[in-house]
């Protein structure tokens, strides 16, 4: 039986997919979303240290299915090897209703203005491809305000004398603070940096209709059981579906962006969750799967005029995959500071993310996340054995009495780290699997390496006896912050989509998601995502139908 | 700090001494159970784990305890972590059991200098043992490592960390706090 036409098919329910959906339906379009992953609660997902979406060594709690999955993973010495979904290099981020949203640790960051001119700003490094946004931050600023207060934002940026103009403040005010904070601001300030309440996409108060976060020690990577933290799962996704114009279709598989005679896209193949291949014909074909499926999707979309992939004339698609450069510093103090109330991470300086000379770009530093205790058995300092009583002792004598300082290090992007399609290995659906290679551009690494040392002067004086380095490799980027392999750019030679995410030669394909990021700033990038969302989504919904949503 | 824990969480060392003790007379007597078995059966030797060898069994429980002895607080073979090991190799890990059969051989034959198995020899010469892999061993090592680290300080709903012992010698509390628990019961019409 044939699927009723529709205006729009999304394919991908994460941050980006769940916003363009409410906004298309309440602009009147009719929309069927499309999600690999399944519609999970917390109750779903128990709170496991060891199988979730940050330490997934048992597995991952929120997708996708770990045998039907696997993707391919290129060293630096060119070595490939087929992974699966709990290991690191496979780079997931999720598959569920929600995608990322659902589990993440939710810090809410608007860009700065350089963020979005890097290439201006800094010039083009050699061997990088960095380029500046066809768009700017005062055209992004409603949305970025928008998603705040639709989805839902607590913090307080007003100490941040670094952040780019905004008219309001957030909508909530900070969580109570941990002990952390009360070691680390003093410090901050005598440091000379500017300290604040992290902005997060976390009730602090009731808002949206759901309670405040309870401050549990399970956050990042798990999934909310008080439904505390703002995720389209719970926010925009909900939305969409009570106007009555969309549909949502879990346990479904794109296969690929379906094309007519001259070209033009005309709707997704997919399998359904019983494995049967459907054809959803549209208006319109919004890809918003995260910066690897996207490309990958676009990649297997072949067709007669476009033998490489859909939006890949001029060989971009997938190419400048990058996520973050996270480094920072451990340090450990003579006295307990674990208290047990999360979720941990609630101090940040923006001093750091630009200006530093010599620099390209730079990173926010910010608290850890509370760390659960598996995964503090890797955080050794030089000296101490791997395994034995020594090790049993530092767990024991440290384990309570440690912060950790990180930041996502701004990564300048290069054509040679990207997503490709696998020729040989295909998944369970018999479509042809990702393949992620190449490296990170040396000043990336350079910049890491100097937030790492920003971050142990603070643990320093914040009093810590001892303090030590926690450096990155320069193998493939991507993990959660994946963006960049559907750039946007005015010039179709050189980018994939237009500044309203349209694909170049195609009038009614769009991508939207952080594939569609030229650069990703020293910053979670979720907010971002969910902003350009706001402004594709804004757009298309003016030239459709005339209306402002 | 750890011992100012101890009387929060009422954890009673003396308990776990005398459990310890009993765990392995008892694993001596299933040892000689085992090998019984072996005698009157003409099948698979009877082993009490999933995958290993009731011999791979007292191999790896062995190695684990040197990863994380006991001091003033049980180690990993009080905390039960084979068992862990034992069932993801049957799920998670079972790409690695492969390298667990092959590893758990090398390491006693990396014994043999000492003229015995790994199990029979005393901690310090395990230790040298341990210390002295090279090669292919080595490298079995490091993926034991991680794994007992896994078994003994993660979620004891995995067959390891019993009483959750590791979460009380770091003083993490151990009864979650509020709205947590009913999470852990099974689902409705599940």
């Amino acid at each position: 039986m044939a699927l009723k036409r529709v205006n729009a098919v999304i394919v991908g329910a994460g941050a980006a997919g769940g916003v363009v959906a409410k906004q298309l339906a309440l602009g009147g379009l009719s929309v069927v979303l499309l999600e690999r992953g399944h519609w999970l609660t917390a109750a779903d997902c128990r709170k496991d240290d060891l199988r979730n979406q940050r330490t997934s060594v048992l597995g991952n709690n929120a997708g996708p299915d770990e045998e039907r999955n696997p993707r391919v993973a290129v060293d630096l010495n060119g070595r490939e090897r087929v992974v699966l979904p709990s290991e690191g290099s496979y780079s997931n981020n999720a598959a569920c209703v929600g995608g990322g949203t659902f589990t993440y640790g939710a810090q809410a960051w608007r860009y700065q203005e350089k963020d979005f001119r890097m290439a201006t700003t800094y010039g083009v490094p050699e061997g990088s491809t960095l380029s500046d946004w066809p768009i700017s931050y005062a055209e992004l600023e409603p949305c970025y305000e928008r998603a705040e207060y639709e989805i839902g934002v607590s913090g307080d940026v007003s100490a941040d004398p670094f952040h780019a103009p905004r008219r309001r403040p957030l909508p909530m005010p900070p969580l109570p603070v941990n002990r952390e904070y009360g070691i680390l601001k003093p410090a901050a300030q005598r440091l000379g940096l500017h300290p604040f309440d992290i902005p997060m996409l976390r009730n602090s108060v009731p808002y949206g209709g759901r309670p405040p976060c309870m401050q549990c020690r399970w956050c990042v990577g798990f999934a909310c059981e008080v439904n505390a933290k703002c995720g389209t799962q719970n926010t925009a996704i909900p939305a969409a579906l009570a106007t009555g114009n969309c549909e949502l279709r879990t346990g479904c598989m794109a296969r690929e962006v379906m094309v007519d005679a001259r070209g033009r896209a005309t709707g997704v193949a997919y399998y359904d969750a019983d494995g049967r291949l459907r054809e959803q014909y549209a208006d319109i074909v919004i890809v918003s799967s995260a910066a690897v499926e996207s490309a990958r999707l676009l990649l297997n979309s072949k067709s007669k005029l476009h033998p490489a992939g859909l939006g890949n004339r001029y060989g971009w698609v997938g190419r400048n995959l990058q996520g973050h450069t996270y480094t920072g510093a451990w340090g450990i103090f003579d006295f307990d500071i674990y208290d047990d109330i999360g979720p941990g991470a609630n101090i940040a300086v923006c001093d750091y993310n630009h200006g530093s000379p010599g620099l390209i770009g730079g990173a926010m530093l910010a608290n850890e996340f509370i760390r659960l205790p598996y995964q503090f058995v890797g955080a050794l300092p030089p000296g101490v054995p791997q395994w034995g009583r020594a090790h049993k002792d530092f767990m024991r004598q440290w384990y309570r009495r440690s912060i950790t300082i990180m930041g996502p290090t701004q990564e300048i992007p290069i054509a040679e780290s990207r997503v490709e399609v696998d020729p040989k290995v295909k998944d369970f659906w018999g479509l042809p699997v990702a393949r992620l290679s190449g490296g990170k551009h040396p000043k990336t690494m350079e910049t890491s390496i100097a937030m790492a040392e920003k971050a142990e002067a603070w643990l320093k004086a914040a009093g810590a006896i001892r303090t030590w380095k926690r450096l990155a490799g320069n193998g493939t980027s991507g993990g959660q912050h994946q963006a960049g392999t559907c750039r946007m750019g005015d010039d179709p030679r050189t980018s994939v989509v237009d500044k309203y995410c349209r694909v170049h030669d195609q009038d009614n394909l769009y991508v939207i998601d952080g594939s569609v990021h030229v650069t990703n700033g020293g910053f979670n990038p979720v907010l971002t995502i969910m902003a350009i969302a706001y402004y594709a989504a804004g757009r298309i919904v003016k030239e459709r139908t005339g209306r402002t949503v | 700090m750890a011992i100012g824990n101890e009387w929060r969480y009422g954890l009673a060392l003396d308990h776990l001494k005398a459990y310890s003790l009993r765990r392995r007379k008892f694993l001596r007597i299933a040892g000689t159970a085992t090998a019984c078995g072996t005698l009157v059966s003409c099948g698979r030797p009877s082993t009490p784990w999933r995958f290993l060898t009731a011999a791979e069994g007292r191999t790896l429980d062995a190695i684990c305890e040197q990863i994380i002895p006991t001091d003033q607080t049980p180690g990993a073979a009080w905390a039960g972590v084979v068992n862990f090991i034992d069932r993801q190799l049957m799920g998670p890990y079972r790409r690695q059991q492969a390298a667990y059969r092959a590893g758990l051989k090398a390491i006693d034959e990396a014994a043999t200098k000492f003229g015995k198995n790994f199990v029979d020899l005393d901690a310090q010469r395990q230790t040298a043992v341990l210390e002295s892999l090279t090669g292919p061993a080595k490298r079995f090592f490091a993926t034991a490592i991680a794994h007992t680290m896994q078994g003994y300080y993660g979620d004891p709903r995995h067959g390891g960390n019993r009483d959750a012992v590791s979460w009380r010698m770091l003083g993490v509390p151990v009864i979650p706090i509020r709205g947590r628990y009913r999470y852990e019961m099974p689902k409705q019409g599940a």
